[in-house]
Order: C-alpha cells, then structure tokens, then sequence
C-alpha cells in the first residue's frame, strides 16, 4: 500500500465510523482521538474498518502506533510492504 | 390499535417532521417494523410500529410537522396478525418454518408459548398435519417487498430531493444509504462533494453552493439542538431536586481482565471499558432499584427492565442519550455490539424510535474526552444519571501499603424524590463490587 492509498483508506474508513469528523483539521502530529473527539468506540470501529479493508488483523498492543495520522499512514504503509 | 400518533422520543421532543413514509395504505404491518423516518430538532428517527396490522390511512404527508401525540396515520387490526407475536417467538418461527396465525396458543388467555411453536415445528417435521403450515414468505422479504412496491422512482427524502434540486444534482444518480436504501440529505451531501468525472469549473461551483447550503442548514439544526438540550435541561433543574455523589473506583481489574480478553479477540469481537461501565450499572440496578424508573405524576414508577440511555456528544454540538434495552440480561458481546452500532448510528443522526422513548437510566462517560468528574443533569423523567470520568493512575494507599492504581471516579446525580443519599451511596458501591469481578459481567 502507497502512502496515498493509506491515507485515502484512513479517510474513507474515518468517514463511516465518524461522518461528522472533519480529518482536515488534524494538525500533524496530533493525536486522531484528541483531535476528532474519537471516543474508545468510535477508534475500535476505525480499527475495525481498517482490518477488513487490509484483510490484516491489527492488534491491540499496536493501537498506539495508530494514535497520529502520520503513525497510521506508516503502519499500515508497513502492514502492504510485509504482505 | 387505531391510530398511530407522532411518538414522543424523548422528553424534550415537542414536534416531528415526517420525512418519509416506508408503507402505504393496504400494507401490513407487524410489530418492529419501520415505518415512517421522522426529523425532531436532535436527530432522524426511525419510527418503529407496535402492533400487527395494516395501514389504512396516512394522515400526515411527508414533509409536515406536527406537535407529539398527532394522529400521523390510521391503522386497523388485521384477522389473521391479531396477535402480537414476541420478536423472539416470531424468529423461533420463522426458522421452524411454522405460520404463527395457525398455531393454537397454550398460554395465558390462548397466547401462543415458545413450546406452542416448537411443537408445532416438530409436528411440521413429522409430516405437516392440518393447522400448521409453512409461513409463505420471509419476513425480511416481505419487509423489503414492501419498500420496493411504495414507489417505482427512486426513494428519498423531501429535504434530500429539495437539496439536490438546489445542489444540481440528480437524485436518480445518487446512491442512497438510508432505510430501504432511500436517499438522505448525507448522500446528496456526499454526491455534491465527489468531485464530479473531470472536475471542471461546473464541479467547483457546484461544490461551493454545497458548503453554503450545508452550513446555514448545519448552523440552522446546531441553534435547534442547542435550544432542544437547553428547554430539557433547564427543565430537570427546576423540577427534579438533584443530589450528587461521588466514589473513587479501582478500575485495574476491569483493565487487565479486558487486555487479556481482548488478545484472543479479532478486532471485530474486542470490548472496550464503556460496555463494563455500562454493564455493571445496568446490574446494580437490582440491587438499588429506586435508580432506574420514572418519575411522574407525583410519584416514582420503577421499570422492572433496565433500558440505559448512553449519552454521546455529537461533534456539532449538542448531544442525545438513546438507549440499549435490557442490559441487565444482555451478554457482555451483544451489549458491545449494540454499543458499536449506536454511536455509528448516533454518528450519522440515524436513530429508532424505541431507542429514544425509553431509556430508564442514563449513563454518560464524559472520562473519555479528558475530564476527571462529571456531574451530569438528569433526564426527565428518569431519576438517575450515572457519570464515568477518566481512566488515570493514582496514587492508591491499601492495607498499608502506598501502590499505583489506575482509578476512575464515577459519579451519581439522582433525583431526591425518588432516592436519599444513602440509597445513591449504596447504589454506587455496588457498581465498584461489580468492576471488581469483570468476569462475571
């Protein structure tokens, strides 16, 4: 998966848990879930989405690699280049 | 059975704009089925019937609003639907292949009894004798049926069709996420901002016009909101005497007993602490029942079931409680994924009827937006509101001994009338007791 294509995936699936979140006002480096207002539920259901997109089961210990945008682009960028 | 009123879904609903019939005049109808998707001040509601029947008149055309309690539209019993069936009983059924209308009932004034139906479907099995029959169609087909005869053109509602007249956009063209795949004003929005094939000027103008009507609509529903949440709360105060408490509780057997649950669990099954927190209230319940119920016409109704209300903010302000029903008896899973598709649904302003009319306690978890302690206003008519702060380590001294712990400080605002501190105390000790042995959640 491309850097690009990871983004898009992240925003597509964002867009369905949380249509009322707007990605673009995500500064970099700044935490999604601070930053959107993701409850606990609302980041289990992204993490879900992105699971069934990639096919790759993410587990719970990683989700913090997953907190930044930047972190999830790189993370799942990595899940495509080890698949 | 009758008529059939703009319900009330919510205490600080006064009106409700029908914005799409799903059934027409002729159609049956079976309890639980939707019907009408109605617009209040907070949110799209899907408006779920309570009874069998067919649908003899609609008295209120998409697109009106009328005060709660109008007659919307007439309904008349039907022979053969007579009975209401329980959804439990009517899937039984369904999966037996047993027509229910055939079934003699053994209960308690001829109702028909789980071990009605399961003899039936042994009897169907042995070799159909007279009185019982396969059922000739599916529910859910039938349902879908329905949807599909209301009209041949495409299904949406009146604010989506006026919008994508104003957007330029055509609604045949649209894909529609709403029930019976009906377009909403979500989807029009969504095809507004697709850049359109090449993207050329017409694609940029039309984009611009989208954000201009989006934004005095969004500014108009956000002053609505804010007026609905202010009238309801602004009531609780005056009418409700409150008292509050608060209790510290050691979460770190909850937290170790979910890390290790959710190592075995696909990402799709995995729970997260809300659904603990919202567990255990539900079950200290029993304990306390003077927490769950309703209080009105001078006097404390408790509800033997315990519908919680989950409070979630919306990101445009504002924010509703509809409920998860019979979390006392629901399995920690199915409360977890009930959980999951409320806030998607809340999310996207999609909500049902039975969600929002009845919740018997609310709990909101303001914790995980980054607060210590929330000390909540009660929703009228219900006693209790139950608030969960933030998860943190904390400094905990036990049996003489000084440990980090991580802590949450959970919080009761209840309704004097109904309750004493005592009770409240009570009522939150035993949610502790509960957190303290996960497992049995």
């Amino acid at each position: 998966m491309t850097d690009d294509e990871a983004r898009a995936l992240i925003r597509t699936t964002l867009h369905q848990v949380a249509p009322d979140a707007d990605l673009d006002a995500v500064e970099p480096g700044e935490t999604l879930q601070e930053a959107l207002d993701l409850d606990s539920i609302d980041f289990l259901n992204l993490v879900t989405g992105l699971c069934e997109s990639t096919g790759f089961e993410i587990p719970e210990r990683d989700y913090p690699q997953l907190s930044t945008l930047e972190g999830a682009v790189d993370y799942l960028t990595g899940l495509g280049s080890a698949g | 059975m009758g008529d059939f009123t703009m319900p009330s879904l919510g205490a600080d609903m006064e009106e409700g704009t029908v914005n799409q019939w799903l059934v027409k005049p002729g159609d049956e109808v079976h309890r639980g089925d939707i019907v009408a998707v109605v617009e209040t001040e907070k949110s799209t509601i899907e408006i779920e019937v309570f009874e069998n029947g067919v649908v003899d008149e609609l008295v209120v055309e998409e697109g009106e609003t009328v005060p709660v309690g109008t007659v919307i539209a007439r309904l008349t019993s039907e022979t053969t639907a007579a009975t209401v069936h329980s959804p439990v009983l009517r899937h039984l059924a369904e999966q037996l292949h047993v027509d229910l209308s055939s079934v003699t009932g053994s209960g308690v004034g001829g109702t028909v009894t789980r071990a009605d139906v399961e003899r039936a479907g042994a009897a169907r099995v042995e070799g159909a004798p007279p009185g019982t029959r396969p059922v000739p169609q599916r529910r859910g087909q039938r349902h879908r049926k329905a949807a599909e005869r209301a009209t041949g053109r495409t299904r949406s509602s009146p604010y989506a069709r006026r919008l994508a007249s104003q957007l330029g956009i055509d609604v045949a063209a649209v894909q529609g996420s709403g029930p019976g795949g009906s377009v909403v004003e979500a989807d029009v929005r969504r095809a507004a901002a697709e850049p359109a094939g090449t993207g050329g000027p017409m694609a940029a103008s039309v984009e611009a016009a989208g954000e201009v009507a989006a934004s005095s609509q969004v500014g108009d529903k956000q002053a609505a909101m804010r007026q609905a949440v202010g009238a309801l709360m602004a009531r609780s105060k005056r009418e409700i005497p409150h008292y509050y408490l608060s209790t510290t509780i050691d979460v770190a057997a909850a937290v170790t007993w979910l890390e290790r649950a959710n190592l075995e669990r696909p990402v799709t099954s995995r729970l997260v602490l809300p659904a603990l927190l919202v567990k255990a209230t539900a079950r200290a319940v029993a304990k306390v029942p003077e927490m769950n119920g309703f209080f009105v016409d001078d006097e404390f109704r408790p509800s033997a079931a315990v519908h919680v209300g989950v409070a979630i903010s919306l990101r445009s302000g504002g924010v509703i409680a509809p409920a998860i029903h019979d979390v006392d008896t629901l399995a920690l899973d199915d409360l977890m994924r009930a959980l999951r598709d409320l806030v998607v649904r809340a999310r996207s302003g999609v909500l049902r009827s039975s969600e929002m009319s009845d919740p018997t306690i609310t709990v909101t978890n303001l914790g995980e937006l980054g607060v210590e302690s929330v000390f909540g206003v009660i929703y009228p008519p219900q006693v209790a509101l139950v608030g969960f702060g933030q998860v943190g380590d904390r400094v905990v001294a036990r049996d003489g001994m000084v440990g980090v712990r991580p802590c949450l400080t959970a919080t009761l605002s209840a309704d004097h009338r109904a309750s004493d501190g005592h009770r409240g105390g009570r009522f939150l000790a035993e949610i502790d007791r509960l957190l303290q042995e996960p497992e049995t959640l």
